[in-house]
């Protein structure tokens, strides 16, 4: 990793290089951590899979097989060597993208992932968007009228949304829209027939759809996503929107906000230039979290609406002691959780002075 | 501090002590503010919503034996899948067995689970978080990475895997969430700990000869806190949800027990024709975790002196 030096001469003038000197020292250092924290995943999902009740053998190859076929697996997965060797080994494959073959559906774990990944990728992503673009102006608002109806209306509403079991609620609304109603598809990702007729260049199914120019197939992906990202989105948006009137209470009261009013700024301006401006600096850590945790959390949308996903994955190879599928699928959202934290991070560093030590 | 003279305050009732505008002694100054605070709160329509709520659980639990019909478990199979009706409010579930019974036995359980993940994480989050923002560096590095380790895991998949691993079971799950709830704690309080670090009344007090734990525990702590709290009444409500999710995927508590979760999974096919079976339980949870939202709203009004009057 090249660091440059913060304190060389450089002829672009001190002050630039200097800061474009932090920013990269920065950068290093945030890979490096980046780094570490892989380690420490990998580390404890190995341990979480050797203290399993599940014998890897035996899900290969059966209770009925006789004792010298299980010998010769138990070496050819080298259970045999000690944890440590075992550690090493198994985490020079990671890195060479080989997470063994699932038991469940005989393929390569990472190609497996590489198919799932894009559906909890694309609900999140689109959940995430609904719960900031509503989520952020609700929480301004009801900070601005702290106390008054409107506040305690977008409150109580935040609140349920953040207090209602996702599962339940799935299953509600599958019973209300999808049963009753009929107002959107049920289950799944796209209805039977539509399956397979884009081809499959990014994963996600609504962009897919897009580049192959099938309005049809975009329609359908798009009604099948409308019910599950409302409800992950619910959460997202109540999360964001509370956090957001709570950093905005806090911001409200300090002095400055009292100079700009006395300095006669009008309100629109005190309330989002000043204020918000200050706010935003800690809500990119709470988008973060958001996104990072509906990216995991999605597992139970993901089972009340068959959506096949990471999350579903992980849960079903968990049931059939599937363990190579369970520890990939756990460090692939582990990684990405760490990557969107860092990502935080930065940013953070960059907006916000204060942490400039 | 100045006592007055010219005529000693004689308080005639606790109401007059508790208003005074005086106060002699510390305790009095306390519980002044107590009452101040309790004063605030009780005006706050949604926090006390909130704490009724709770109050209501919490008197559930305890009265448990005698407002339910039964332990919640004994068959009745000559009562299958009742509707709701006076003899049984909410109706009765396909053993037979009275839905309200079993919501209030199983509050016992929400109870007993909310408790105890409380109790492990704020302290072990606050004081990791607070010392590697304070003492950044080095210390900071390998805390935060430590953290991270456990922020980045998938936080119901951990659990899901730890309850795999060993064995399903409410301990195990209580255990499980503990483990992934604690960091985000930790992380709050570094990124307070870090901006107030910087703040003017620290090098203040530091200048006066403030030692490093007096400056955490007298400055740092309480501003901390606010913010902790918000994190500590949103997670009651998600504690709630990931053991009900838990059991729900058939890994938390085990049927027969009444846990809310495991009564919607097993309620789940009935949703069709007897949509009370797995909808009652859902409104026990959505209500808990709403209770305990509303009265963290409202404790964070009355707790945050950040946030004024």
């Amino acid at each position: 990793m090249a660091v440059p030096d913060p304190k060389a001469n450089r002829p672009t003038g001190a002050a630039g290089g200097r800061s474009l000197g932090r920013l990269a020292k920065a950068t290093g250092r945030v890979l490096l951590s980046l780094g570490l924290t892989f380690l420490g995943l990998t580390a404890i999902t190995f341990f979480i899979g050797r203290v399993m009740p599940l014998d890897p053998v035996l899900a290969i190859v059966g209770d009925r097989a006789p004792q010298d076929v299980y010998d010769e697996v138990y070496q050819r997965l080298g259970l045999d060597r000690p944890l440590i060797v075992q550690y090493l080994r198994y985490l020079g494959d990671i890195l060479s993208g080989d997470f063994g073959i699932s038991i469940q559906t005989s393929r390569p774990v990472l190609e497996d992932l590489v198919r799932f990944f894009p559906a909890t990728l694309e609900l999140a992503t689109l959940a995430t968007l609904v719960g900031t673009v509503l989520g952020i102006p609700m929480g301004v608002l009801a900070a601005v009228h702290q106390g008054r109806p409107l506040d305690h209306v977008i409150r109580v509403i935040g609140l349920i949304g953040y207090s209602v079991p996702v599962f339940w609620l799935g299953m509600v609304a599958l019973l209300v829209f999808y049963a009753q109603l009929g107002w959107v598809p049920g289950p799944g990702r796209l209805d039977v027939f539509y399956e397979g007729l884009v081809p499959s260049v990014t994963g996600l199914l609504t962009v897919d759809a897009l580049l192959a120019g099938d309005w049809t197939v975009l329609k359908n992906a798009v009604a099948h996503l409308a019910l599950p990202t409302a409800i992950l989105g619910t959460f997202a948006l109540a999360y964001i929107a509370r956090m957001t009137r709570s950093f905005m209470l806090d911001q409200l009261s300090q002095e400055y906000v009292l100079t700009a009013r006395v300095k006669g700024l009008s309100e629109t301006s005190v309330i989002w230039r000043h204020a918000f401006g200050n706010v935003l600096v800690q809500l990119i850590t709470i988008i973060g979290l958001t996104y990072a945790s509906l990216l995991e959390g999605s597992v139970l949308t993901e089972t009340v609406f068959s959506w096949p996903g990471i999350g579903q994955y992980i849960t079903s190879a968990l049931f059939n002691s599937d363990m190579n599928a369970v520890i990939a699928g756990t460090i692939v959202v582990g990684t990405c959780f760490v990557g969107i934290n860092m990502l935080s991070d930065i940013l953070y560093r960059i907006v916000d002075p204060r942490t400039r030590t | 501090m100045t006592a007055p003279t010219f005529s000693a305050p004689s308080p005639t009732g606790v109401k007059a002590w508790l208003l005074s505008d005086v106060p002699h002694t510390a305790l009095q100054a306390r519980c002044q503010r107590a009452y101040l605070a309790w004063c605030a709160f009780r005006g706050n329509p949604i926090a006390m919503t909130g704490l009724i709520i709770i109050a209501a659980l919490v008197l559930g639990a305890a009265l448990a034996p005698w407002i339910t019909s039964g332990d919640g478990i004994a068959q009745q199979l000559s009562d299958r899948l009742l509707p709701p009706s006076a003899e049984h409010w909410l109706g009765t579930d396909q053993l037979g067995r009275d839905i309200f019974d079993r919501i209030v036995w199983g509050s016992r359980i929400t109870l007993y689970i909310v408790g105890l993940v409380g109790v492990i994480v704020v302290p072990v989050g606050l004081i990791i978080g607070i010392v590697s923002g304070y003492v950044g560096g080095f210390v900071d590095q390998a805390l935060m990475r430590f953290t991270d380790i456990f922020l980045a895991f998938p936080r119901l998949i951990l659990a899901l895997a730890f309850v795999a691993a060993l064995g399903p079971g409410i301990e195990n799950a209580v255990l499980a969430i503990a483990l992934t709830t604690w960091s985000p704690y930790a992380r709050i309080a570094r990124a307070e700990a870090l901006t107030i670090r910087n703040s003017e009344f620290i090098l203040a007090a530091r200048t006066q000869g403030a030692s490093s734990l007096r400056i955490i525990f007298g400055h740092v702590v309480p501003l901390c806190l606010s913010s902790v709290i918000v994190r500590l009444t949103l997670d009651m409500a998600g504690i709630i949800l990931t053991a009900a999710g838990l059991g729900f995927l058939g890994l938390g508590a085990q049927p027969p027990s009444p846990e809310w979760g495991a009564m919607i999974s097993t309620g789940r096919q009935f949703i069709l024709d007897q949509w009370w079976v797995p909808t009652m339980p859902g409104l026990a949870i959505l209500t808990v975790s709403l209770g305990f939202n509303l009265l963290g709203d409202g404790l964070r009004d009355v707790l945050d002196p950040k946030s004024g009057g």
